[in-house]
C-alpha cells in the first residue's frame, strides 16, 4: 500500500516536472528539427535561466519579473550562438560549444558561487500556492488521490498549452514560414528575399529563451540553481522530441508541438521507472538517458523495417495464392 | 530604345557587356565554363564580381545583397528539388514566394484571401495542384515541382526572371510541359527574362535576343531580325568561324 502511494507520488512528480521541462523540449525543438541547427548552447542557457531567475529573487525582485528576466537573458545567449555561426562562419555544432563553454563561466558570475538556494526565498510556486490553497482544500474532497498540491500542474499545464498555441501559430506566420524554409532549404529561402542569418540568429535566440524559461522555473520549483544542472540538458530535450515524435508523429506543426510536450513528459515518466530499480543509483541517470536516447531511435526505424517486411511477405504469398489458383482452374479445364 | 527601365550588366574581369531592355527575352548558349551560370549568379547576387557592376533600372546593385536583390529577381534553377521547400505545403510554398516582394511580418502566411489567389494561380499550371494546396512539397514529382518553382518565381512579377536549364534535368515530355508554362507566363507577366539552354532550337525559337557564350566573353549576338533567320547550322559556323576549328560535341557541352 505504501509502496503503491509512493509511486503515484512519483508518476504525480514526473507529470509536474515534465512538463516544465516541455518548455525546454520546446526550444530543442525549433532549433533541432526547425532549424536543423544542432544546438548545443541548449546546455549552458538552462542554467542560464536558472542563475538570472535565482540571482534575481535573491535580490528580492518579484519571482514573476525574474522568470521573464531569465527568459530574455537565454535569447541573447542563444542570438549569440546564432551571429558566431552566421558572421563568424563557425560551424553550427561548434559555435553552440563554444557558448555553452563560455555561458558556463558567466553561469558562475552570475550567481557568484556554483549553488545558490531558493528554500527560504518567495518563488513563483510558493506564490502560486498561497492563492491556490483553497482550490486544492476543494480538489481533496473530490479527488481520492491528493497530492501536495494540484497548483504546479494545473499552472504549468496552462503555461505550456499557452506557448505551444502561441509557436504554433508563430510558425505560420511569414516569419515563421520563413524560419521553416531556412531548416529546409536554405538557397531556396534566400532567392526568396529572406534574410537567412537573421532568421537563425532569431530562431535560436527564441529557442534559448525557452530553454532559459524552463530553467527558471525548475529553479524555483526544486529550490535551488546549481551550475550543473544544465548538464546533457541537450539529450534531454532530444530524447523528449524523439519519443514524442515516434508515438504521436510530426506530420503537421501543431501534431509535432504536441508530440515534443507528451515525449518530455514521458521521458521523466520513464527515468522515474527506471530509478525504482534499486540497481540504479541517481548519478546512472545521464547513462539511462543516452541509453532512451538510443532506444527511441533504433526501435520505430527496427519495427518499420519489421512491418515492412511482413507486408511484402503477405503481398508475396498472396500473389503465389492467385498464381496457384491460376493454374488449378486451367488444369480444371482441361 | 528603352533607357529607363533597363539593367546592364558588366563583368570587366571577363569584359562582359550585357545591356537588357525591359522585356527582353534573351536565351544564353555556350559550352560548359562558358560562364553563363556566373553570369546569372552575379546577377542574382550569390557572387560579387571582382571588379565590374550591375545596374538595375538606373540604380547600382552591385553591393546589395542577395537577398535584397531577390526582391526584383525571379529564379528558376535547374535541380527541381532546390526552389521549393519540401516539409511545407504548396500553398505554404506559394506564401513564401508571395512574400518576396512583400516584407515578411508576424501575420498568418496563408489567409483565405491568399489562398484563393494561389488556387486561381496553380489552376494556371494545369496540374491539378490547385486541389493539392495542402499537400507537402517533397511528396510531389520533379515535373511539378519544377512547374510549381516557375509559379513561384513568376506569379509576383519580378523585375527580371532568370531561368538556369530549368528543364534540363526533366524527360522531353515534362520537359515541353514547363517550357509551354514558361512561354505562357513570360507573355502574361510581360517578364524580362534571361535564359540558359544547352539545346540550340530551343535558344533560336524562344526570345527576342539570343547571345553565345564562350571563356566569359559574349561571342555571337543576334538581334529578333537576325535570329528569325538562323538555323543550328548557322549558330555552328558563327561559333566555328569565332573559335577556329570547334566540334559541336564542345559547344553541345
Amino acid at each position: 500500500m505504501w509502496k503503491g502511494v509512493s509511486m503515484s507520488i512519483a508518476i504525480f512528480g514526473s507529470i509536474e516536472s515534465g512538463l516544465i521541462y516541455a518548455l525546454m523540449a520546446l526550444g530543442v525543438y525549433l532549433s533541432f528539427r526547425i532549424l536543423d541547427f544542432p544546438d548545443l548552447t541548449v546546455d549552458g542557457s538552462f542554467v542560464t535561466g536558472a542563475a538570472v531567475c535565482a540571482v534575481m529573487i535573491v535580490n528580492g525582485f518579484h519571482p514573476i519579473v525574474a522568470t521573464i528576466t531569465a527568459l530574455f537573458a537565454g535569447f541573447i545567449a542563444g542570438s549569440i550562438t546564432g551571429v558566431l555561426h552566421t558572421k563568424g562562419n563557425i560551424n553550427p555544432l561548434l559555435s553552440g560549444i563554444l557558448m555553452m563553454i563560455a555561458l558556463y563561466s558567466i553561469n558562475l558570475r552570475i550567481m557568484g558561487r556554483s549553488n545558490l538556494p531558493l528554500l527560504q526565498e518567495e518563488t513563483f510556486f510558493s506564490k502560486l500556492l498561497e492563492t491556490w490553497s483553497p482550490i486544492d482544500q476543494v480538489l481533496k474532497s473530490v479527488i481520492p488521490f491528493t497530492p501536495k498540491t494540484w497548483s504546479v500542474v494545473f499552472s504549468m499545464l496552462l503555461l505550456v498549452v499557452v506557448i505551444k498555441l502561441i509557436l504554433d501559430y508563430f510558425l505560420k506566420t511569414e516569419i515563421g514560414l520563413a524560419l521553416r524554409a531556412v531548416g529546409d532549404n536554405e538557397q531556396m529561402i534566400q532567392s526568396f528575399s529572406a534574410n537567412t542569418d537573421a532568421l537563425k540568429v532569431l530562431g535560436l535566440g527564441l529557442s534559448n529563451a525557452l530553454v532559459a524559461l524552463s530553467g527558471a522555473l525548475i529553479a524555483q520549483y526544486n529550490g535551488f540553481s546549481d551550475i550543473g544542472m544544465g548538464i546533457g540538458m541537450i539529450i534531454i530535450g532530444l530524447a523528449s522530441v524523439i519519443i514524442g515524435e515516434a508515438l504521436i508523429g510530426n506530420k503537421t506543426i501543431v501534431k509535432a508541438t504536441l508530440a515534443v510536450i507528451f515525449g518530455a513528459i514521458v521521458y521523466r515518466l520513464i527515468v522515474a521507472f527506471a530509478l525504482r530499480f534499486n540497481f540504479f543509483e541517481t548519478g546512472d541517470l545521464k547513462l539511462i538517458t543516452a541509453c532512451i536516447v538510443v532506444l527511441s531511435l533504433t526501435i520505430p526505424r527496427y519495427l518499420d523495417k519489421r512491418r515492412e517486411k511482413k507486408r511484402k511477405l503477405l503481398r508475396r504469398q498472396e500473389l503465389a495464392q492467385k498464381r496457384g489458383e491460376n493454374i488449378a482452374s486451367t488444369k480444371a479445364n482441361l | 530604345m528603352f533607357n529607363e527601365g533597363s539593367l546592364d550588366e558588366k563583368v570587366a574581369l571577363n569584359d562582359l557587356d550585357l545591356e537588357v531592355k525591359k522585356g527582353d527575352f534573351i536565351t544564353v548558349i555556350g559550352s560548359n565554363g562558358a560562364g553563363k551560370s556566373t553570369l546569372l549568379n552575379i546577377i542574382a547576387g550569390k557572387l560579387i564580381p571582382d571588379d565590374g557592376e550591375v545596374w538595375l533600372e538606373g540604380k547600382n546593385i552591385t553591393s546589395l545583397p542577395e537577398y535584397k536583390r531577390a526582391a526584383y529577381i525571379g529564379r528558376v534553377f535547374q535541380n527541381p528539388l532546390a526552389g521549393t521547400s519540401p516539409s511545407l505545403t504548396i500553398e505554404e510554398n506559394l506564401a513564401i514566394a508571395y512574400n518576396r516582394v512583400h516584407k515578411r511580418t508576424i501575420k498568418i502566411g496563408v489567409t483565405n484571401k491568399r489562398r484563393q489567389e494561389f488556387k486561381e494561380q496553380l489552376s494556371l499550371l494545369g496540374l491539378g495542384l490547385e486541389n493539392r494546396l495542402n499537400a507537402k512539397v517533397g511528396l510531389l514529382s520533379g515535373g511539378e515541382r519544377q512547374a510549381l518553382s516557375l509559379l513561384m518565381a513568376t506569379f509576383t512579377k519580378p523585375k527580371v526572371l532568370l531561368l538556369d536549364e530549368h528543364t534540363a534535368a526533366l524527360d522531353p515530355a515534362r520537359a515541353e510541359v514547363i517550357l509551354s508554362l514558361t512561354k505562357k507566363f513570360i507573355e502574361n507577366y510581360q517578364l524580362t527574362t534571361i535564359m540558359i539552354t544547352h539545346n540550340m532550337q530551343q535558344a533560336i525559337d524562344l526570345g527576342n535576343r539570343l547571345i553565345m557564350m564562350n571563356q566569359g566573353k559574349i561571342i555571337f549576338e543576334a538581334t529578333e531580325e537576325e535570329k528569325q533567320k538562323l538555323t543550328i547550322s548557322l549558330l555552328m559556323k558563327e561559333f566555328e568561324k569565332i573559335r577556329g576549328t570547334v566540334s559541336d560535341r564542345v559547344l553541345l557541352g
